[in-house]
């Protein structure tokens, strides 16, 4: 049981910090279409998130609550991709982030609903409705944006160069992984691999942009070892639980 | 037609509540107030998005971070519905942006208070979405068309948000001391801002008496700023919390509340521009349009480009 927590718990820490940090960008978005967008894409991440952790707190037991998952657990507790942590950058960046996400999350969640643990699956079928939204709003603006103007290719180049190494950690496999994945609750993280990456590279070529030739990959955030913007995220995330504690609100 | 005789005609379908739309005849400086009333209110919801926004990294639930970022969202929204109104009337967003931008638009005052604390967003929910909607339900019955038909749906949203809000103060009035003084403090602070947000006493108001003709506006500030007192006084009990005001008391003759003067010379400070978070809220604007104008560029350019695709392959 307190494996399978670990691991439900995990799911809900990416699309937890990833939609945090897209919070930052409402009200500040280029045009207000897209603000809107992006606030949508916040929403959902933020509603999954949220019925993965009251599934977590349910498998935990002990009085634990959703918002004590979310807000009460030092740092190295959290165990969401080092990409979800990275702060926005220019609109481009944050883009192309979401777009390394969505693309994985996509066919995660693709798999994660033949789970045999029921809960997953329902959370997974709900959530591939919205992810399927996301990976076509994203993979439509990297294009736009990396064959748009010549100063648009150019920050998304950049961009793509500083975030590349932070997309090896999808397929990083771990004992925690192994283990959900015999229980058949996991998918399988290098059968999805392939296609993960066939749509990136798809995409990125339509955008004109060109894949970095560096190979080496970042880690650590399956282990709870983060970048440095950590915990800045996380002290702004849970200021009202450390300055205020065991309040309801 | 005369101009004369099309402005009677106009008057008579005001007269009767026929709407009016954009392709109907309509007097210029009607066409004037409404673009200048609709794009400050375009221009007070996105303004509005910030002092919410500010709080939304912070919230301290998951419930709570949804809530607000979805209000926060829904403003977008109603600036969008009203940025379209605008554009009814012949007048294009982007123009209404720059005016906003440059600091020549006006925008609610009421956008230029800081939000210091949590409860600063139930307050903002109950006393500034309260009074706003105060002000917006009657012109859902607008003489305008476009207007009229926005102010529905932004009317329903708002007063979802303003539930919100009473919600997040009435947890605050249940919880611990820290929390029931967080929430007096607050509306201590947000109490008189918002009496002003209906704007002038109605002597001081030379606009109103053609806004009532033209049927634009319903009610004159200073009744509805009294129906909004009324309102508030009820629900203030069931928070347990003073209003900051020593003479508000009932008043059996009127039948209504009395409440202590408004400091009008603070609002016209804050209306030109020395407000807390004047310079602020402008700069914030500022900063996204013009990181954004690279984006808006690739966009256009990336949308000329597939035409041109698109036309080399059909010839």
């Amino acid at each position: 049981m307190e494996q399978k927590f670990q691991y439900v718990q995990r799911l809900a820490d990416a699309p937890l910090i990833l939609g945090q940090r897209l919070c930052e960008w409402c009200g500040h978005g280029p045009i207000l279409e897209q603000d809107i967008a992006l606030s949508n894409i916040a929403l959902d991440l933020l509603g999954l998130a949220r019925n993965l952790l009251q599934y977590a707190a349910e498998l935990k037991g002990e009085g634990i609550s959703e918002d004590d998952l979310a807000f009460s657990r030092p740092e190295k507790e959290y165990q969401n991709f080092l990409l979800c942590e990275l702060e926005n950058g220019h609109w481009g960046k944050t883009i192309l982030r979401q777009f390394f996400f969505d693309s994985f999350h996509y066919f995660f969640l693709n798999e994660l609903k033949n789970s045999k643990d029921d809960r997953l699956k329902a959370i997974a079928e709900k959530s591939l409705k919205e992810v399927t939204y996301h990976l076509r709003f994203s993979s439509e603006w990297v294009i736009r944006l990396g064959d748009g103007t010549e100063e648009s290719h150019a920050k998304m180049q950049e961009a793509l160069n500083e975030i590349w190494p932070f997309t090896g950690e999808f397929f990083q496999v771990d004992e925690l992984d192994l283990l959900m994945e015999k229980q058949g609750v996991a998918p399988n993280l290098n059968s999805i691999q392939k296609s993960v990456q066939q749509r990136v590279a798809e995409i990125l070529t339509q955008a004109t942009l060109e894949i970095p030739e560096g190979t080496w990959m970042q880690k650590g955030g399956k282990s709870g070892v983060h970048t440095e913007a950590m915990g800045f995220l996380l002290a702004e995330m849970q200021f009202m639980q450390r300055a205020y504690p065991n309040m309801q609100w | 037609m005369t101009t004369a005789s099309l402005e009677a005609k106009f008057q008579e379908k005001v007269d009767q509540e026929v709407k009016i739309e954009p392709r109907d005849w309509m007097p210029d400086a009607y066409r004037k107030t409404l673009v200048r009333q609709i794009s400050q209110h375009a221009h007070s919801e996105i303004i509005g998005m910030l002092p919410e926004g500010n709080w939304i990294t912070r919230a301290p639930s998951l419930r709570r971070k949804l809530g607000l970022l979805a209000k926060v969202q829904d403003e977008a929204g109603h600036g969008l519905y009203l940025y379209s109104a605008c554009e009814t009337l012949g007048v294009e967003r982007e123009d209404l942006f720059e005016q906003l931008n440059e600091g020549t638009a006006k925008y609610s005052s009421i956008f230029n208070y800081p939000t210091l604390t949590w409860a600063d967003i139930g307050s903002i929910g109950w006393l500034v979405d309260g009074a706003a909607i105060m002000n917006q339900v009657p012109l859902c019955r607008c003489s305008y068309g476009p207007y009229a038909r926005a102010m529905v749906r932004v009317c329903k949203e708002e007063s979802f948000h303003q539930r919100q809000g009473f919600e997040i103060l009435l947890t605050l009035s249940k919880g611990t001391d820290e929390q029931k003084a967080m929430l007096q403090e607050s509306v201590n602070r947000w109490w008189w801002p918002s009496l002003m947000m209906f704007g002038p006493n109605d002597a001081e108001s030379p606009n109103s008496a053609k806004s009532m003709k033209w049927k634009i506006k319903r009610f004159t500030n200073d009744d509805l700023r009294q129906k909004f007192v009324d309102v508030c006084y009820e629900q203030a009990k069931l928070l347990n919390v003073t209003l900051p005001d020593p003479d508000l008391k009932w008043n059996e003759e009127r039948g209504h509340f009395d409440f202590g003067p408004i400091d009008w010379s603070e609002f016209w400070d804050v209306v030109k521009g020395n407000g807390p978070c004047n310079s602020q809220r402008l700069a914030a604007r500022n900063k996204a349009h013009a990181e954004g104008e690279w984006v808006r560029e690739a966009a256009i350019a990336f949308a000329e480009k597939n035409k041109q695709r698109n036309i080399a392959k059909a010839s």
